[in-house]
């Protein structure tokens, strides 16, 4: 039987192609499981190299400019201007009106912002609660531009039909419109917040018999505290970092002054107004966008992590 | 003996009531002020803009004369940024989220890593834009190419979409992994062929929000010297280009000029605004029908 003793003599060396095929296939699985965590660093480690990329180009070009206008001279100068014949690089009127700002955009974003909170969290029902809130996301969601224009078409000219003597471009206008912007922002971090307050408490506090109102300003209110504030460091934060809506509505006038009519420019408006020119490499006035890009990102990297510590640091575990 | 005067304090209670009614009421006022301005502020847009959008406004080629002005340019400009942010947000963000997730050891390494993440978040716009200046404008000479753009507003909204697909991973229950090694299935394995694929929806629903952030900003365009000129349909990644926002952007601040162009501008935020629900409307879509909850 020819056929019977060939195939066991097949078979075999079948088996042993199959093990060597085998094993081939296991290397190369075991080379792709063992590539696979590296190639995965290497894509993970893109996010430090942006922070390096960051803080290396801001500070090298920003190391230039201090080389031809003096620190001092520019954390101290309140007057800018960089096109002039004689330049001056004082940038205190750009962080003038950056606070100015968004200290604005904290007067309508914070009241509104918590009080929100309050009635989503303590007051709407659910049904009323899942409408509302994805309504307010959508504001969020909307382009800080369509902002601009809004501030610029429509908030100016109706804060000008009131009181006449504001110009076509000033602070205020940007300043109310970013709060608004920031609203959703602040009520949703503070509702968070909030809502992770454990209802015991609430209960203790209205079966003594104080009224809602009462507990959420004596109970809710105390307890998520460190929340609140956090967001509200996280509002101020994102209104410096803002960019076109000041651009927009608040022109490019380096005005240091208090009177919120006027218009002043914030640091962002003037990295655009820089950038977007004629600023050519190598200029003194083309360095000084990093000096002030440095300045805003210390100022939005220390408030981050100042809401990161408060929020850590002093909240109440239940 | 009547140690509680009743009436006095019948009239306290009532006070405390009526007091609490009625800053219900005004927190309500407060939540409803947010939405009242985004009905202003849609309504607005809509008015002005809506007798301006036509077919031959979008599909048009810029023009100085509002009448004949169109987006094509900026719409095609816009696509094209989508055309590298995509691939580049979707490869790098759940590459990290993957390692982060599944790979890193929980150490020193892994912490520095995801605060690094964080921090990148609160970084500002417009300092992404002076980064994508100095590097891939200038140091890679791509000028103002669309892929210097998408590269700029890739890295911007990178930490969303790594701290979305983060969560979505975590979200995949542990014992579906479990089961694929208990059948002999190797590391890469499992994360191919079962958390993946449990955890696409969420991922899928986080890069379609961060795409949506990535085509509606602004500031890194204008630092990078995106012009508003009239220039030729782009046809690659390595034309000059213009998008949606910036063209939002030069016609808002010409508008004291040409009163037109404040229409034309209340159009194209119209398209962009659209262009943004379409977007929002498919990632609710695929959380609502794909996400399985376990």
């Amino acid at each position: 039987m020819p056929t019977n003793s060939g195939k066991p003599k097949q078979n075999a060396v079948n088996v042993r192609e199959m093990i060597e095929e085998k094993r081939s296939s296991r290397n190369i699985s075991n080379i792709t499981e063992k590539l696979i965590p590296t190639i995965l660093f290497i894509i993970a480690s893109i996010s430090v190299l942006t922070t390096i990329g960051i803080i290396y180009t801001l500070l090298s070009e920003a190391i230039e400019f201090f080389k031809i206008v003096p620190i001092w001279e520019f954390f101290t100068g309140t007057v800018l201007k960089p096109l002039s014949q004689n330049p001056e690089f004082g940038v205190l009127p750009l962080i003038n009106g950056t606070i100015i700002s968004s200290l604005i955009a904290m007067l309508v974003a914070g009241p509104i912002g918590i009080m929100s909170a309050v009635y989503l969290s303590e007051y709407a029902s659910e049904r009323v609660r899942r409408v509302l809130k994805p309504l307010l996301e959508v504001l969020a969601g909307i382009p800080t531009i369509v902002y601009g224009f809004f501030a610029f078409t429509f908030v100016t000219p109706v804060i000008r039909s009131i009181f006449p003597a504001v110009d076509a471009t000033n602070i205020l206008s940007p300043g109310i419109v970013m709060g608004v912007m920031i609203i959703p922002m602040i009520a949703s971090l503070s509702e968070d917040a909030m809502t992770s307050v454990p209802n015991a408490m609430r209960e203790g506090s209205l079966a003594m018999g104080a009224t809602k109102l009462e507990t959420t300003f004596k109970v809710v209110i105390p307890a998520a505290f460190s929340g609140i504030i956090a967001s509200f460091v996280l509002g101020i934060s994102r209104a410096v970092g803002e960019t076109m809506i000041v651009t927009i509505a608040s022109g490019s006038s380096k005005n240091f002054t208090f009177d919120i009519t006027q218009s002043m420019q914030t640091m962002t408006a003037y990295i655009v107004e820089v950038s977007g020119g004629e600023a050519a490499a190598g200029t003194t006035i083309y360095y000084s966008l990093y000096a002030v890009a440095l300045t805003l990102f210390v100022f939005t990297l220390i408030m981050n992590l100042l809401a990161r510590y408060v929020s850590r640091k002093f909240r109440e575990e239940y | 003996m009547n140690q509680v005067n009743a009436t006095k304090m019948e009239k306290r209670m009532n006070a405390r009531i009526r007091k609490n009614n009625l800053l219900k009421g005004v927190f309500l006022l407060a939540t409803l002020f947010g939405l009242a301005v985004l009905a202003i502020l849609l309504v607005r847009v809509v008015t002005q803009g809506a007798a301006w959008l036509d077919w031959d406004f979008i599909t048009g080629r810029l023009s100085t004369s509002a009448d004949r002005a169109g987006i094509m340019g900026a719409i095609l400009g816009t696509m094209w940024l989508m055309v590298v942010v995509i691939p580049v947000t979707l490869i790098i963000g759940v590459g990290s989220a993957i390692y982060l997730e599944l790979y890193a050891k929980k150490g020193k390494l892994q912490s520095f890593i995801q605060t690094n993440i964080s921090n990148l978040a609160g970084v500002p716009s417009i300092v992404y834009g002076l980064l994508g200046l100095t590097i891939f404008s200038r140091a890679m000479g791509l000028g103002n190419a669309a892929l210097a753009g998408g590269l700029t507003l890739s890295l911007l909204v990178l930490p969303i979409l790594i701290v979305s697909s983060q969560e979505a991973i975590r979200a995949v229950p542990k014992y579906l992994a479990e089961a694929s090694f208990g059948m002999g299935a190797t590391k890469w394995q499992t994360i191919k062929n079962v958390i993946l694929p449990a955890s696409i929806p969420s991922i899928l629903t986080g890069a379609i929000l961060s795409l949506s952030r990535a085509i509606g900003e602004t500031a890194p365009l204008t630092v990078l010297g995106i012009p508003a000129l009239l220039i030729p349909f782009p046809e690659g990644l390595f034309d000059t280009f213009t998008a949606l926002p910036m063209q939002i952007y030069y016609w808002t601040l010409d508008s004291s000029l040409v009163k037109e162009y404040a229409y034309l501008a209340a159009a194209t935020i119209i398209v962009l605004l659209v262009l943004l629900f379409l977007l929002n409307s498919v990632a609710i879509f695929i959380r609502n029908k794909f996400q399985q909850r376990y």
